[in-house]
This record gives C-alpha cells, sequence and structure tokens, in this order.
C-alpha cells in the first residue's frame, strides 16, 4: 500500500520527466502558433506583423496544398495498403512449421534496420538508376527500354522503398499476434469441415483485427512524416511533395515561417485525429 | 499444441519462405556484395559484378576522403547518450507511476504517448531557431537532447510495462525489512529490471540510430552521424556506386546486429504495450 511518503516521493520522481516533455510540447508549439499569425520572413525583412489567418487561407489556397495531400494520400495509403496485406500474408507464412524459420524471420525483418537515408539513396542508385541501376540492366537484358524510375513513376517508386522498409514492421506485429491465436480453435473448425477461406475470414482475421489496426494506426503517424527518402531521392519534384515535406520546403528553404507554421498546425491536427484513434485502444489495454 | 504436417507441405512452406525472405533481403546483400567490388565493376551487369574481382579498396576510400570514422562516433555518441540520459531520467519516473499509481497515472502515460505523435515538422522552426539562438545548431549536446526528449516517451512505456510485471510484493517484503527507498531500488527493483531495461536501451540505441529528420536538419559538418554522412552521397560526384555501398555496409550493419537481438522488444516497444 502507497504511504504518503511514498506518494510525495512519487511525485518527485515523476517531475523532471514530466516538465521535460511539458516544456518539448508547449514551447515550440507555442511558437509555431504564434509564427503561423505573422508574416515572418526571417531572410526578407523579418517580423512583418500580424496578418490573422491568413497564412492559414493562403496555405491551403496555394497551387501547391491540393498536390501534396494528394502525394501524402498516395504515399501513406499505397504503403498501408501493401505492408498490411503482404505483412498478413508473411505472417501467416512464418507460423507455418518449416526448416530454417528461425534465419528467414530475420531476413525479412532486416530492411527496418535500415537507416532511411541509406535505404534511399541504395534504392535511388543501385537499383532505380536509369543507366546504371540493377533493373535498367534487367529491363535491358530483355530487350526493354529501362524505365526512369524516379521521374517516369516517382510516387509507385517512392512507394516502392518506404513498404520495403516499413513491411517488416508489419510482419512482425502481425506475426506476434498470430502466434498468440489458439491452434485447437483453429483444429475444431477444421475438424468441423470449414475451409481454407472461411477459417481465414472468421478466425484469423477477427483475431488479428486488432493488431492489424495498431499497425494500421502507428505506421500512419510515421508515414505522415516520411521526410528522408524524399529529401535524398526528389527533393520533392516529380509530384512526390507531401505535406512534410511542403512545410519543411516553406520554413526552411523559402523562409517563409508564417506561411509553413500554418501548414505546421495543419498538419498537428492531422496527426492529433489519427492519435486520438490510437490512444483509445493502447488506452483499452492500459486497463486490461 | 503443434498441429501434423506432412514433410511436403512443409517443403512447400520453406521454399516458398525463404524465395520471399531472399527477394526481401536481396537489396542489403547487393549493398554488401557492391563494397566489395571496384567502382569500375560496381555498375556492369548483375552477372559479371558477381564474376568480378573481390576487393577492400571502397572501405579505405569512404574513411580517407569523407572521414566515416567521425560521423561514426558522432553516431555511437547521440544514439547512446540521448538513450542513458533518456534512461536516467525515465527509470524514476516509471518507477512512480508502476509501484505507486494514482488516479493521475493512466492519464500521465496517455499525455506523454501523446507527445510522441507530435509530427517533427509541425515544430521545425522552431526548434530550429531555439538552436541558432543557444548556439546549439550543429552540436552534438543539442541533438542528444533532441533525440533523447522524441524518445522518452517510448522509454518512459516500455520501462512502465515491464516494472509492471514486477510483482509489487517482493518490494512491499522489502520495505518491511526495512529498505530504504533508495535500497529498494538499487537492490531490489534494478537486479529484476535489468532485462527490461537491457531490451529498453537496445531498441532506442536503434530508434535514435535511424532517426533522420532532425539529425538532416540540425547538423552541418561537426555533429553529423551516419544518417547525414550518407545523405552527403545524394550529389556525388563520378563513379560511387561502390563507395556509397561500402559506407552504407558500414553505417547499418552495427544497428542490423543489434536490431536482430531485439526484435521480441521491438514489438512490445513500437506499439506502446498494445501488442505483446
Amino acid at each position: 500500500m502507497a504511504t504518503q511518503h511514498s506518494r510525495s516521493a512519487a511525485r518527485v520522481m515523476m517531475a523532471p520527466a514530466v516538465i521535460l516533455l511539458l516544456g518539448w510540447m508547449l514551447v515550440p508549439l507555442v511558437m509555431t502558433l504564434y509564427f503561423s499569425f505573422k508574416q515572418y520572413l526571417p531572410l526578407r525583412g523579418g517580423d512583418l506583423g500580424w496578418v490573422g489567418f491568413d497564412n492559414y487561407v493562403r496555405f491551403v489556397t496555394s497551387s501547391a496544398f491540393w498536390p501534396s495531400i494528394q502525394a501524402t494520400l498516395a504515399i501513406v495509403g499505397g504503403v498501408l495498403v501493401i505492408t498490411v496485406i503482404l505483412g498478413t500474408f508473411l505472417a501467416m507464412l512464418l507460423d507455418q512449421p518449416m526448416w530454417g524459420q528461425g534465419i528467414v524471420r530475420i531476413l525479412v525483418i532486416a530492411p527496418f534496420f535500415v537507416m532511411p537515408t541509406v535505404s534511399a539513396l541504395v534504392w535511388k542508385n543501385l537499383f532505380m538508376d536509369p543507366v546504371n541501376g540493377l533493373f535498367a540492366h534487367l529491363w535491358k537484358s530483355v530487350g526493354a527500354t529501362p524505365i526512369e524510375w524516379l521521374s517516369q513513376a516517382s510516387l509507385p517508386s517512392i512507394i516502392l522503398i518506404v513498404s520495403w522498409q516499413w513491411l517488416p514492421f508489419a510482419t512482425l506485429i502481425l506475426l506476434t499476434a498470430i502466434q498468440s491465436l489458439d491452434s485447437e480453435q483453429l483444429e475444431a473448425a477444421e475438424m468441423d469441415g470449414a475451409r481454407w477461406p472461411s477459417r481465414f475470414i472468421y478466425i484469423i482475421l477477427p483475431h488479428l483485427s486488432r493488431a492489424i489496426t495498431v499497425v494500421i494506426l502507428i505506421q500512419t503517424i510515421f508515414l505522415l512524416a516520411v521526410f528522408a527518402e524524399i529529401f535524398v531521392t526528389t527533393q520533392g519534384s516529380f509530384g512526390t511533395r507531401t505535406l512534410t515535406y511542403l512545410i519543411f520546403q516553406r520554413v526552411l528553404e523559402s523562409q517563409n515561417v508564417g506561411l509553413g507554421s500554418a501548414g505546421g498546425v495543419y498538419a498537428i491536427i492531422l496527426a492529433n485525429i489519427i492519435a486520438l484513434f490510437l490512444m483509445r485502444i493502447v488506452g483499452k489495454n492500459l486497463d486490461a | 499444441m503443434a498441429r501434423a504436417v506432412t514433410t511436403q507441405r512443409k517443403t512447400l512452406n520453406t521454399i516458398i519462405a525463404w524465395v520471399i525472405g531472399l527477394v526481401i533481403f536481396f537489396p542489403i546483400l547487393w549493398i554488401i556484395i557492391l563494397s566489395f567490388k571496384s567502382e569500375g565493376d560496381a555498375i556492369r551487369p548483375p552477372l559479371e559484378v558477381l564474376t568480378s574481382s573481390w576487393t577492400f579498396d571502397s572501405y579505405a576510400v569512404v574513411q580517407e576522403r569523407s572521414d566515416y570514422f567521425k560521423h561514426f562516433v558522432n553516431s555511437v555518441t547521440l544514439s547512446v547518450g540521448s538513450t542513458l540520459l533518456g534512461l536516467i531520467i525515465a527509470v524514476p519516473a516509471a518507477w512512480a507511476m508502476a509501484f505507486v499509481p494514482s488516479k493521475s497515472t493512466r492519464n500521465i502515460l496517455m499525455w506523454m504517448l501523446s507527445t510522441k505523435m507530435l509530427p517533427a515538422v509541425g515544430v521545425l522552426y522552431p526548434i530550429y531557431l531555439l538552436f541558432i539562438r543557444l548556439g546549439l545548431l550543429d552540436s552534438r549536446i543539442g541533438l542528444v537532447v533532441v533525440l533523447m526528449l522524441i524518445n522518452l516517451p517510448i522509454i518512459i512505456w516500455m520501462l512502465y510495462t515491464y516494472f509492471k510485471e514486477i510483482p509489487g510484493e517482493i518490494l512491499e517484503a522489502a520495505r518491511m525489512d526495512g529498505a530504504t527507498l533508495r535500497e529498494e531500488i538499487l537492490y531490489v527493483l534494478t537486479p529484476m529490471a535489468i532485462p527490461g531495461m537491457a531490451s529498453t536501451v537496445l531498441l532506442n540505441i536503434i530508434l535514435a540510430w535511424n532517426e533522420a529528420f532532425w539529425t538532416l536538419n540540425l547538423t552541418a559538418a561537426k555533429a553529423a552521424p551516419l544518417t547525414a554522412f550518407i545523405a552527403s552521397y545524394s550529389s556525388p560526384e563520378g563513379l560511387f556506386y561502390a563507395k556509397l555501398s561500402a559506407a552504407s555496409t558500414m553505417a547499418i550493419a552495427p544497428i542490423l546486429i543489434m536490431g536482430w537481438f531485439s526484435q521480441k522488444q521491438l514489438v512490445r516497444g513500437l506499439t506502446f504495450g498494445a501488442v505483446k
């Protein structure tokens, strides 16, 4: 039982973490909000005064806004579809008896540990380069004209790179979830004559639904923030300028801080909506 | 209970799984192969690459030209430093929440998690500005603090879930035997918590090592870790496949090895205990 003494000790012990995180959250947030209502151009005149909601209006009415939303949705959606479907398949496959299971697992998980700049640069050069890349050699060997992946098929290329990085995450989490499935339940269904598709739809999928939801929500938060993969490949050209990259360009490249900050506030709101769903699931687990 | 499976089916599983596993792993394998080739050989068609001669030259060139070792030290400093600093702050907090829970514990935990959801780009300029004002731009200490702060929620959450699994009765027994709070933490809790703490450290070093938003935006030459070092290869001069491969191999090898040891903790850490 907690005594009064240990309660106050606990509060003291939590204080550093709480204060630091509070500061880390509030200080930049307040500054972003502050800048978002200002015309602020550090390299061209500095602080030019309050402009109300001008930045918010200009950010969404600029010609770059809707394409950036489309690029963001394409990347987040594309990667989610690929990683969840392939991840479910791979998790079920890895759950089957086989020889060398541990090694296959390691092979499948490996891409997750490759830093984003390495995977993006390696894909861009060693594989997707239209002259010397591996794909170009393969295309030439069958007499086809090599594809200029990052300009002609820029979005699919980025989706491929990011999916490769995130497939291990989805697989690993879904595999953990599948392994907790009671195999007797499956056997009973099998004995009752349930065929493969119905076993999958009525037993495996419902069991996985929670894990799939967690995968989708966590990946969405990370995928909305994809940055390095675009930074070292297309630099936002050829229709790959996502919301995150657009804000980065406004803030650091064109140094229009007011406008970029308004974009930042939009990004924060968007992430919070998704976070709300994630937190509800995690919170339920906390009670259990 | 294991289900009876025919050898035929097991063979089929094995073949499919190995083929898929090798396809997924292939890019990493290809990086490693090219890193041992000369620049001229590295751009040839795949079959010719495999039959060409092997060399360590690229590794020497990478170290010589762009000082791999300096960036490696920066990466180690940033990832280990931020993780240890985070641990010092997180252990007391997680301990307090796990063993002296109050009505607000749940809300505090959820709130901490929510700070992790803040998109970095939303606060890029304020942090950038603060770094300039405080003279922290391109400094290792500044990045250690930022990386610590972005991973602190994960560290606290992981430690919390591990601490929760330690039976509270043992602590009570120690208290009854007259152990002070300090002794209780040092001699009773710590030994039991070491496996959980080790996994937490491992996962957070990996996350900090691979972090590629703040490390790219807040460093230049001095404090740049391997993420930024590799990014400098995005506008190269001349042939560079072998050098890029050698640099990449050296950048990912340490963490690849650590990562394989932390598979299990990865799930728990990255889902905040939602999937165990």
